[in-house]
């Protein structure tokens, strides 16, 4: 079925002064819409927890509120992963970054594409067995984007619920489609790009809300997390990141678990003066949610965009963990990971929630593996720190105090002018960026990509914007000890152990995936898709995809009743720019420092932009094909 | 309504740099909004010098929009939807700079009826003003100036404008100088070009002086040599630039100087 809307407006160039007349336009079509299926669409809609409960979909970027990522599919298991074939693929017609975790319910298939192109983050409905495309629908840009838009223009993924499917556009709109016919329903401007903001993360839809955070924190941008009503697409509450606590959403209830962070006003009074109004502390990882505690949790980005010797200071509430109660936005506590952050280390990494017996007690714990290498296994009803060990090599700090809950920075690696840091460990990306773990129950084990580098600072390149030139950081990032860039491994969290690991040369910047039939998947930038043994990391199968995988893969079955895994290929982000946007690989700190550590990627892979669908093909599927299934009829 | 148009030349000069490349055109990478260095009416210094390169080529000019902003060099130059951007620092990185053309430097503005005779670094009386500075931001790092005033301590008198701003408004990094004007900051330290420019034209008589005493902030520099840049490689290209600035040396200087760019000599360190 085509889209009733006719969207071959939206893609002719359009000025902005004929975007009013689009707009009433889009307007009429909708009552037109409304009017012909406001019945149906009153029809009650499955909670989005029943969605979850259903193993067949996959109906949040990472799978469920927890955010383990984990699927109790198991047609797909470790005997039989070896068989594992292309089922079927789908261009999203941009060659850049992908980063999206696509949707899928009752067997329909939802992905957006990369803010590029004639059709910026445009949005595809496909038939998840067949792969036969229902609708797609094309947002109208902000004409101003593209190029006011500083780094690569990913997309991390759409929200579902209630019907309908939420995107987020670079530009900050967030937009609601109704689920069915792509029809556009609302359109809610959340921030603006003429003053540096994107939005590049998936949204999350929590009782009746669509959640969301901004980026842009490096031109000077506040960070905030919104909601915004499903219904109407108004804004309901906005929590800043910094500031007085009337807008960082902080009353008699917040009660943080140490000392240092209690007070009036901390997102203040840890600044130079004024300097908390262009803070940084963005929010553009990932968001989840307790829904017997009803607290969402995610962290916040690095303080920006002043130099660390203009805003001494804790810097508070940067790279910093918030739960917040899901209703009111209203803080319930926080943890500041990286107080006064030197080295961009973002704590915008996910919080998996799991209950986690440790010391003999049942915790209820969040296990957030911290960008500055550091594993947090919290508590999180109170934000107490358990546990924070190191996951990967580690030299720009010394450990984390568990008393008092503060990191021990490393002082002799302080940023000097005159002076070159050698041998910072992790680099500014971290030991771990964006890029999701997975969680199996069944194992009990954490399963996480990441990368591993350290860097060196030097004090002395020019560079140049906007007519102003300046003495800029040289980053120059490599690979860590070992000589290999990226890691795959499991970790316990109970014991604090790696358990097992898979070094790779390049960087792994995709998503992790595990599955009841002990599979874990995850891809690398030099185009391998792989699975391994969920229990020992032995590799069981591999594909070579068209471009580089900084994907997420996620598994669903579809109308026939077979098992699927699907993940985007297509290099980008931060490290892939090297591949698919002509930086010079000669010279080692382009693209921010991030092509020392990517230089020869030219050399694997180029950009790209491919939904690839695996299945074992519905003859050597274990079950026969079924009916699709109503909610909840599986365990 | 002079932005909105900038903005939309953003979006269209791109396509048409792509598409209408003709070999007579000088293909100019250059930011709509940015004066006095560049705008879409092409009345920026930078227009003009390319107006004047072209001309002495023999060819036209054409351009290719693009904030100038972390992605520029990427997307326009090495994108190859143009040949040259008019001013980079030379020696810069990304790109093979030409002879530079000029030099100019950080320097203090003030309002001239406040009387602040300030040059250099070391001034007590910077403990006391209200001091206005420039953020960039990437990776923290910011303007010369601001590393300074850090480094000596100077931080709670010390107010930021992002030199981004809000693109909708015209030259966003002219409203530090404005802030100046309007007597928000008793002082601002910024880039030579941009304050010289404010001061021809500004209602409120403004005093420029270039800053003195940054020996002991090294290595940060405060004045910089400004080139052309094209592609790496670009040689003919580089060769023929080098030739028409060589040749047209004083024309350059004149036309700077009309600009109210502060020109500096290099620095004895």
């Amino acid at each position: 079925m085509w889209p009733l809307r006719s969207s071959k407006f939206s893609y002719l160039p359009c000025p902005i002064f004929c975007r009013g007349i689009l707009r009433r336009a889009g307007a009429w079509r909708f009552v037109l819409f409304l009017s012909l299926f406001a019945p149906i669409a009153a029809a009650a809609q499955p909670s989005l927890s029943d969605l979850t409960a259903d193993e067949k979909n996959w109906p949040i970027a990472s799978r469920d509120y927890a955010n383990t990522r984990f699927s109790t599919l198991d047609q797909i298991n470790a005997e039989n992963v070896s068989q594992l074939k292309l089922a079927w693929s789908f261009s999203v017609g941009v060659d850049r970054g992908q980063e999206a975790a696509p949707l899928v319910i009752d067997g329909v298939l939802y992905v957006a594409a990369p803010y590029d192109g004639p059709r910026p983050n445009q949005v595809f409905a496909l038939d998840a067995a067949t792969g036969e495309l229902k609708w797609s629908y094309a947002p109208k840009p902000d004409i101003a984007a593209k190029g006011v838009a500083c780094c690569d223009v990913v997309t991390r993924g759409l929200a579902y619920d209630n019907g309908k499917i939420f995107l987020n556009t670079l530009d900050n709109h967030m937009v609601a489609l109704d689920a069915r016919t792509g029809v556009e329903l609302w359109v809610t401007k959340l921030g603006d790009i003429n003053l540096g903001e994107t939005i590049t993360m998936a949204p999350l839809a929590v009782k009746g809300k669509v959640l969301s955070g901004n980026s842009g924190g490096e031109m000077g941008v506040r960070g905030w997390l919104t909601a915004v009503d499903q219904n109407t697409g108004k804004i309901v509450w906005r929590a800043h990141s910094t500031g007085p606590d009337s807008e960082v959403l902080i009353g008699p209830e917040f009660k943080p678990f140490y000392d240092w962070m209690k007070g009036k006003d901390r997102g203040v009074d840890t600044w130079p003066r004024d300097r908390w109004k262009t803070g940084g502390g963005t929010v553009w990882g990932w968001l989840s949610y307790d829904s017997n505690l009803n607290l969402v949790y995610y962290g916040t980005a690095n303080p920006g965009p002043w130099n660390s010797n203009q805003r001494r200071g804790d810097n508070l509430w940067t790279s910093t963990i918030f739960a917040r109660d899901a209703d009111t936005g209203m803080a319930k506590w926080a943890y500041q990971v990286s107080p006064h952050d030197l080295w961009d280390h973002d704590e915008i990494n996910e919080n998996v929630l799991v209950d986690l017996e440790i010391n003999g007690a049942l915790r209820k714990a969040l296990i957030h593996p911290g960008r500055n290498g550091y594993m947090y296994v919290m508590d999180r009803e109170t934000g107490e720190v358990l546990s924070a060990d190191p996951y990967d090599t580690v030299t720009a700090y010394k450990g984390v105090d568990l008393k008092t809950g503060r990191i021990e920075p490393n002082h002799a690696l302080e940023p000097e002018l005159n002076k070159t840091i050698e041998n910072v460990c992790p680099a500014p990306p971290g030991a771990k960026d964006w890029q999701p773990t997975a969680w199996s129950p069944r194992t009990k084990l954490l399963y996480v990509p990441h990368q591993h580098l350290c860097a060196n600072f030097k004090t002395s390149e020019v560079s140049y914007i906007a007519g102003t030139p300046f003495v800029g950081a040289t980053v120059d990032m490599y690979a860590g000890p070992g000589g290999h860039r990226g890691e795959f491994m499991a970790w316990d969290p109970v014991k604090r152990t790696k358990v097992w690991s898979i070094t790779e040369h390049q960087l792994v910047w995709s998503g992790a995936l595990v599955t009841a039939g002990d599979v874990a998947f995850y891809g690398t930038m030099d185009r391998m898709f792989k699975a391994v043994d969920a229990r020992s990391g032995k590799l069981l199968w591999q594909i070579r995809a068209p471009s580089g995988l900084i994907g997420q893969p996620v598994t669903f079955v579809g109308n026939d009743g077979v098992q699927y895994v699907a993940i985007l290929s297509g290099v980008g982000g931060w490290p892939g720019v090297v591949a698919n946007a002509e930086v010079d690989p000669r010279v080692r700190n382009g693209a921010l420092g991030f092509t020392g550590a990517s230089q020869d990627l030219p050399l694997y892979t180029v950009g790209g932009g491919t939904l690839l669908v695996f299945s074992l093909g519905k003859e050597a599927t274990q079950r026969p094909a079924e009916a699709p299934a109503t909610p909840g009829d599986r365990p | 309504m002079k932005c909105a148009a900038g903005l939309l030349c953003v979006a269209f000069a791109v396509c048409a740099g792509l598409e209408g490349a003709r070999a007579d055109s000088l293909r100019v990478c250059a930011d709509p909004n940015n004066l006095p260095f560049s705008d879409s009416q092409e009345h920026g210094f930078e227009n003009k010098l390319a107006q004047l390169v072209a001309r002495e080529l023999g060819k036209s000019v054409s351009y290719v929009w693009w904030a100038q902003r972390r992605g520029f060099v990427r997307n326009t130059l090495k994108a190859g939807a143009c040949d040259v951007i008019i001013g980079v620092p030379a020696h810069y990185d990304l790109v093979e700079t030409t002879r530079p053309y000029y030099r100019s430097s950080y320097v203090f503005v003030s309002r001239a009826d406040r009387d602040i005779s300030i040059s250099s670094l070391a001034d007590p009386s910077l403990r006391a003003l209200k001091i206005g500075v420039h953020l960039i931001g990437n990776d923290g790092m910011n303007t010369p100036p601001s590393h300074a005033l850090g480094e000596l301590g100077i931080v709670e008198n010390v107010v930021g404008f992002t030199l981004y701003g809000d693109y909708r408004q015209d030259s966003p990094p002219a409203r530090l100088i404005e802030a100046v004007a309007k007597g928000d900051v008793d002082v601002a330290a910024a880039w030579g070009p941009l304050a010289g420019y404010a001061a021809l034209h500004s209602s409120v008589p403004l005093r420029v002086t270039p800053i003195t005493g940054t020996q002991r902030f090294a290595p940060l520099k405060f004045s910089f040599a400004i080139a052309m840049g094209v592609r790496k490689g670009d040689e003919a290209l580089k060769r023929q630039l080098d030739d028409v600035l060589q040749r047209k040396g004083d024309e350059i200087a004149a036309l700077l100087a009309s600009f109210g760019v502060p020109s500096v000599r290099e620095p004895a360190d």
